[in-house]
Formats: structure tokens, sequence, C-alpha cells
């Protein structure tokens, strides 16, 4: 019965939780790779291998796989030097106007593909917890 | 039968690796000594995608990620009362441009990514305004491009005029080049012309007919970063980017067709090609193309005597190799190349002043004045 009140209380009580709706990981990962080709492939190119001294690669990189922080630069943009694979790169990658469920989408084509794995599936929700 | 065998190879090519055709035109070259400096005279702009002048002292610089800066000697302002700005992919606060007028009416004129319309996404709009205390007023939307779309890509925009009372700007193919640059009954892959107080001129080519949109100056283009009015000729000069390969210098003309996609010099990123012929009867040929590709964004003619050696040539800014490049042209044809500004950064614009210098926009560092060694 308390525990009727609590969830009755915690209803009405006007505390808002966004529900998010995940979509299955086959179905985010076609659409980020849309994404991927509209917003990523000229810099990143095609198989994520990106280009040398200017653009760091995608595929197997070790910075990719520290996911909040890859996160982190898609939705608010990346500046200054980085470490990635042993090579620094110091460019600007500007913040290219995504909404949460696009970068997740993006960021699931882009950890499931050209040999890159990984078991957490990115969620909206994950993005949207992800503050500057 | 040479170039099917070389297309046949491309094929073959394309199953191991990347197929991009043979270098053209000139090479770039280094200067063989370098007699010029630069002072920065506005600082720390990400993006200064478009810049203008009001005066010798007073500029206008846009910054893509949408901020409009005032800078009067050196010292940035933003200015307010800005439209709103859809930053998207490539898109956001574009180019920037005062009237011929500007001494009479104080008319500015900008492009801009817009989200307006009933749509979800954005398209380049036009808009005409007035800087009334570091504040934008009487501002007007001119023409915005339709139908709205969520992709990223190909916006334009640059601005020029005639001096015949007409603006000029560029819209690129907005990422559907498939269906916008070849249909005059859309907005996308155009270089449009407009009255200076936004209507349409009646003799525009394509302004007959009822369903075409008759702003269209020319079509089939993809994503004209650049455009200067000739300075002896008063001709529109355009340059845009290709996909990978076939950057384009063209002279516009009115109601012509540039090609894009079914004529380029440029293939797919992945490596797959686009299209195989380079020409077609009823389609224009660029004045010059870069293959490989530099990523141009900007575009002027040196026309004073600061620079004696520069006069009349064209510079154009290579996002890509981060120079300005200063071509020489001779009947129409590129016949130098030359870096100016090697390794400076990503060149985003480049214009000449009223003072006859060389402003050069960088990213991640600002504008940038050449100004010539003593």
């Amino acid at each position: 019965m308390r525990l009727l009140y609590l969830f009755l209380i915690t209803l009405f009580s006007g505390i808002s939780f966004k529900i998010y709706q995940q979509k299955p990981l086959a179905q985010s990962i076609e659409d980020g790779k849309e994404i991927y080709t509209d917003f990523c492939l000229q810099c990143h190119m095609a198989k994520g291998e990106g280009i040398k001294g200017a653009f760091p690669p995608l595929a197997n990189s070790d910075y990719l796989m520290d996911i909040d922080k890859s996160i982190h630069a898609i939705k608010f943009g990346l500046k200054g030097p980085i470490k990635v694979n042993g090579l620094t790169y110091n460019g600007n990658m500007i913040n290219q106007g995504l909404d949460e469920e696009e970068i997740a989408d993006v960021m699931n084509y882009i950890l499931n593909n050209w040999g890159n794995s990984n078991t957490e599936v990115i969620t909206e929700e994950k993005v949207a917890s992800i503050e500057k | 039968m040479r170039k099917n065998v070389q297309l046949l190879f491309c094929g073959l090519a394309l199953l191991t690796t990347s197929c991009d055709a043979q270098e053209h035109g000139p090479k770039i070259q280094s200067p063989e000594s370098i007699n010029y400096t630069y002072e920065v005279v506005a600082d720390s702009i990400d993006i200064p995608w478009g810049l203008t002048f009001i005066n010798d002292n007073e500029m206008l610089v846009t910054e893509k990620a949408g901020i409009l800066y005032h800078v009067v000697k050196g010292v940035k302002t933003v200015v307010k009362g800005l439209p709103p700005v859809y930053v998207r992919g490539q898109g956001g606060l574009l180019d920037i441009a005062v009237s011929p007028n500007y001494a009479e009416t104080g008319v500015i004129y900008f492009t801009t990514s817009s989200p307006l319309g009933e749509e979800k996404g954005g398209h380049t709009a036009l808009y005409s305004t007035q800087l009334i205390e570091n504040e934008l007023k009487n501002t007007q939307l001119l023409y915005k491009g339709d139908f709205n779309t969520k992709k990223g890509q190909h916006w334009g925009s640059r601005i020029s005029f005639d001096d015949q009372g007409h603006l000029y700007f560029s819209i690129g193919d907005r990422g559907n080049r498939e269906v916008n640059p070849q249909d005059i009954t859309r907005d996308g892959g155009k270089i449009y012309r407009l009255n200076l107080d936004g209507s349409i001129p009646e003799d525009n080519p394509f302004a007959g007919k009822e369903n075409n949109r008759k702003a269209i100056y020319s079509y089939g283009h993809r994503n004209p970063q650049g455009m200067i009015t000739h300075p002896t000729t008063g001709k529109i000069w355009v340059h845009e980017h290709g996909p990978r390969g076939g950057d384009e210098i063209n002279v516009i003309e009115a109601g012509k067709n540039y090609g894009w996609p079914i004529i380029t010099y440029g293939i797919n990123y992945s490596g797959t090609p686009i299209t195989s012929i380079t020409q077609k009867e009823g389609l224009e040929l660029p004045l010059y193309y870069w293959l490989p590709s530099i990523a141009p964004s900007g575009m002027a003619f040196s026309t004073s005597d600061i620079y004696p050696a520069w006069k009349g040539d064209l510079f154009v800014g290579s996002l890509k190799f981060e120079y300005l490049e200063r071509l020489e042209i001779e009947n129409n044809q590129v016949v130098k190349r030359e870096k100016v500004l090697d390794s400076i950064g990503r060149v985003r614009n480049v214009e000449e002043g009223p003072d006859g210098y060389l402003y050069v926009g960088v990213e991640g560092k600002g504008i940038l004045k050449i100004i010539p060694k003593s």
C-alpha cells in the first residue's frame, strides 16, 4: 500500500521524466550511417580512416573508445591538441548541430564499423546525460 | 579508346583503391622570396566566413556559429539583432556585404542558414538590414530558399554586385544533387540575381514562366563559396567546391547551366565515379578546375597598387591546403598558381579592402591584413 502511495505521489508530484524510446541497434546504426555521410565523412573519410596529420581516424582509434569524451566532442565540438593512436592532432571540429538522437545513431554507426566493436548501445538518454 | 581503357582501369582500381584522375593545371608554386608580412586586425574568430568594410577603419565580420562582429580599429563588438541562424553541418551565418549605395542608404546584405518555413530543417536566406548603434535594424528577409532539409551540406553562400543595380548570391545544392541543381523550379545549386531592393529583375532569364524560381540567374552549381565581380569586365566570377576533385571557377552568364552533376571532373568521396563525362553540349565548361581539390572559399581580385607584382591577379582561399592561392590569369587561362601565407590555417575568405589591402579570413585566427615589406 505504501508503495502504491509512493508511486502515485511520484506520478502526480510534477516530477517529470523524459521518456526515451530506444530504437533497435540495427536501425540506429542504419540511421547513423546517413548522418555520418552527411556530417562526418568529408573529414574522417569513408572508412573512418581520417587523414594522417589533419583529421584523426575513427577506425581502430584509441581516443574514440573513451565514449563519454567522444560524445562530448560531437555534441559541443572539440578544439585543440589531442592524441590519437600515438599521433597528435591539433584541429577544430565544430559542433555540427546534431540532436541527441542523431548523435546516438552516429556513435552506434561508428562504434560498429571498420573493425570497431562495442557492447554498449549508445542511447539518446546517454547522449543527453553528457554535459558541457 | 584510350579514355575507355583508362576508365576500365579506373573501374578495376576501384576494387582495391581509389581512383583520382591526373593532376590538372599549372603546379602550385612557393614564391622564391617572400616580400610581405601580415598583421592580425581582428583576432580569435573560429570561422570568419564573411567580411565587409564600412570604411577604412570599420568592418563587419560574420562568424559561422551565428555571431556578427563590428570591428573598429581591431576591437570586436558583438552586433545584436540577428534573425534566427540555423547552425547545422556546413551551415550557419554566412556572407555579408555593404550595398554599393551604402553611403546614401546604409543598407547591408547578409546570407544565413535559416530555419524559417514550414518544413523541418533549413535553407539559405538573404536579408537586408541596417547597422544602428551596434544593433541590426529594419531587417528584411529578401529571399529564402526552400524546401527546407535537415541535410548539413552545401548552403553556399557569397554575395556580390554588378554596377547596374543588381545583387547576386549563391545557394549550394543542399545535399540533394540528383534533384536540385538541374531543376529551375526548385532552389539550391543556383546563382541568384535580385535588384538592390530585393525585387526580381524583369529581365531575369527564367522570369517568364510561372513555376520557375524567377530569381535564378544560372544553375547546375554544387556549392559556390566564392564570388567576385571582375574589376574590368564587370562579370560575376564564381568558384565552387567539387566533390573529390573538380573544384571549378566559372564566369557566370545569364540562364546558363554549369553542369553539376551531369558533368564534373570530380568523383565521390568514397572513390566511386559520379559521371564518366566532363563535357556535354549545352553545359558550360569551367574557366579553370582544380585537381586535386583545394576546397576553395572566398575570392578577390587585387586591383590596387599596394602589391604591384600582384595587380590584376585572382586570390582564392584554400581550406584544405591552408594557404591563400594567387592565380595569374591571361586570356581566360590560369597560367600560374602560387602559395601566399603558406600553412597559415584554413583560409575561409579573402577580400580587397577599400584601402586596397588584401584581408584574409583564417579559421581559428581571425582577419589578417597582408602588408608588403618596405
